[in-house]
């Protein structure tokens, strides 16, 4: 018996310049807030989609404010939010959780990826889950193309779980574009990072973001927007 | 998930695994097709026709719909897709996205969230057949 789904999603993402998963070992180092702030940011000179593949915990939702539904013709077409064309599981299990098993999981993510239309991209930035799920298998194996970004934050207990994950992604063949030092306050581990790969720079603690989670604007001016912006021009 | 987009999916398919086997033409595809897919079997097989069309093809597809059969990993129980008390909204939902019926239903006799889809999910080619 052959899946008749996984036909379509070479099609569906065939036109996709470069796919970016943004991912880490650890869960509340950032992973949504850079890779919603750095869609933002690249959408200012390039055609952008973001897809939040962290169903537990879907954020990027709420940090961009989305609003409108995917409209249906042939399959599903995302929404434009603040110019991004986003697509999350929210859209088919608003704010209910979501306790999907590993195959449920990669079901999800097949008929996700099967339906939605992305149409043309430079960039689809994707907001993982933490660690080493099914949805890292996914990306390996329905977008061997994928870079990753890769999170920590300058604690141990951050670094020593991401270190882990970068040797898989490296056993695997995977593209690493770098790692990202996110909360940076006097300490930084930039040399032990270069250690292990590209640094991709540095975002500070900025005690400030709390309050702009839904403002897009407020994000892009702060001190964390500017931050991620840097690092967004060198991907 | 849309009918258009599975019949693509199954078109393609079909193309692709007759160029492996070296077939000359497809006579006929047998599907299968899990009932929570909520296929519109009309539109889809319109979709089939208009694809196959566009393929240079002419084969025969056979559909056989699979009835969903859930199971609760805690009590055991056992029960189909007519027996959740969906809203209709949530129906569009797992029309979708079969998986979010984990975040719409609950077993239908203990309550608990923690199920299984055992059958009734997915869209599945069977066998296809052709000259080669
Ligand atoms: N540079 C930063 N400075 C201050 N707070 C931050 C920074 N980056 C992220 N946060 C906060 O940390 C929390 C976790 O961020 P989030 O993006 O949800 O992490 P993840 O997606 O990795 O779980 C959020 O409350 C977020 O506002
Ligand atoms: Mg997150
Ligand atoms: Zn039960």
């Amino acid at each position: 018996m052959i899946d008749a789904r996984l036909e379509i999603i070479e099609e569906r993402l065939k036109r996709i310049k470069r796919i970016v998963a943004v991912s880490s070992g650890k869960g509340g180092v950032g992973k949504s807030m850079v890779s919603a702030t750095m869609a933002m940011a690249l959408s200012k000179k390039y055609k952008v989609g973001l897809l939040d593949l962290d169903f537990y915990g879907p954020s990027t939702h709420i940090i961009m404010n989305a609003g409108d539904k995917p409209a249906e013709k042939n399959g599903l077409i995302p929404p434009l939010v603040e110019n991004i064309k986003f697509m999350s599981i929210i859209y088919f299990t608003e704010d209910k959780a979501a306790p999907l098993k590993g195959k449920d999981i990669i079901n999800a993510i097949i008929e996700l990826l099967a339906i939605t239309i992305w149409d043309e991209l430079d960039f689809l930035i994707i907001d993982m889950p933490p660690g080493m799920g099914e949805e890292v298998m996914a990306i390996l194996k329905f977008m061997k193309e994928a870079e990753f970004i890769v999170v920590t934050t300058p604690s141990i207990l951050s670094w020593e779980t991401v270190k882990k994950l970068l040797l898989f992604l490296k056993n695997n063949r995977c593209k690493i574009l770098g790692i990202v030092e996110n909360m940076v306050m006097e300490h930084s581990i930039k040399n032990e990072i270069e250690k292990f790969g590209r640094y991709l720079g540095a975002i500070k603690f900025d005690a400030s973001i709390e309050k702009f989670i839904g403002n897009a604007n407020k994000i892009m001016e702060s001190d964390f927007g500017k931050d991620v912006e840097k690092i967004a021009m060198k991907i | 998930m849309h009918e258009w987009a599975l019949a693509e999916g199954v078109i393609k398919t079909a193309v692709e695994k007759a160029k492996e086997s070296k077939m000359k033409s497809i006579d006929e595809i047998d599907l299968k097709i899990g009932e929570m897919q909520d296929i519109e079997l009309d539109i889809f097989k319109f979709a089939l026709d208009e694809l196959m069309k566009e393929y240079g093809m002419k084969a025969k597809i056979n559909i056989r719909i699979q009835k969903t059969k859930f199971k609760c990993n805690v009590c055991n129980y056992e029960w189909h897709f007519d027996e959740f008390e969906l809203t209709e909204d949530e129906k569009e939902f797992v029309h979708f996205l079969p998986e979010s019926i984990f975040s719409h239903a609950r077993c239908p006799k203990c309550g608990s969230q923690y199920f299984e889809i055992v059958e009734g999910r997915g869209v599945w080619i069977e066998a296809i057949r052709g000259k080669k």
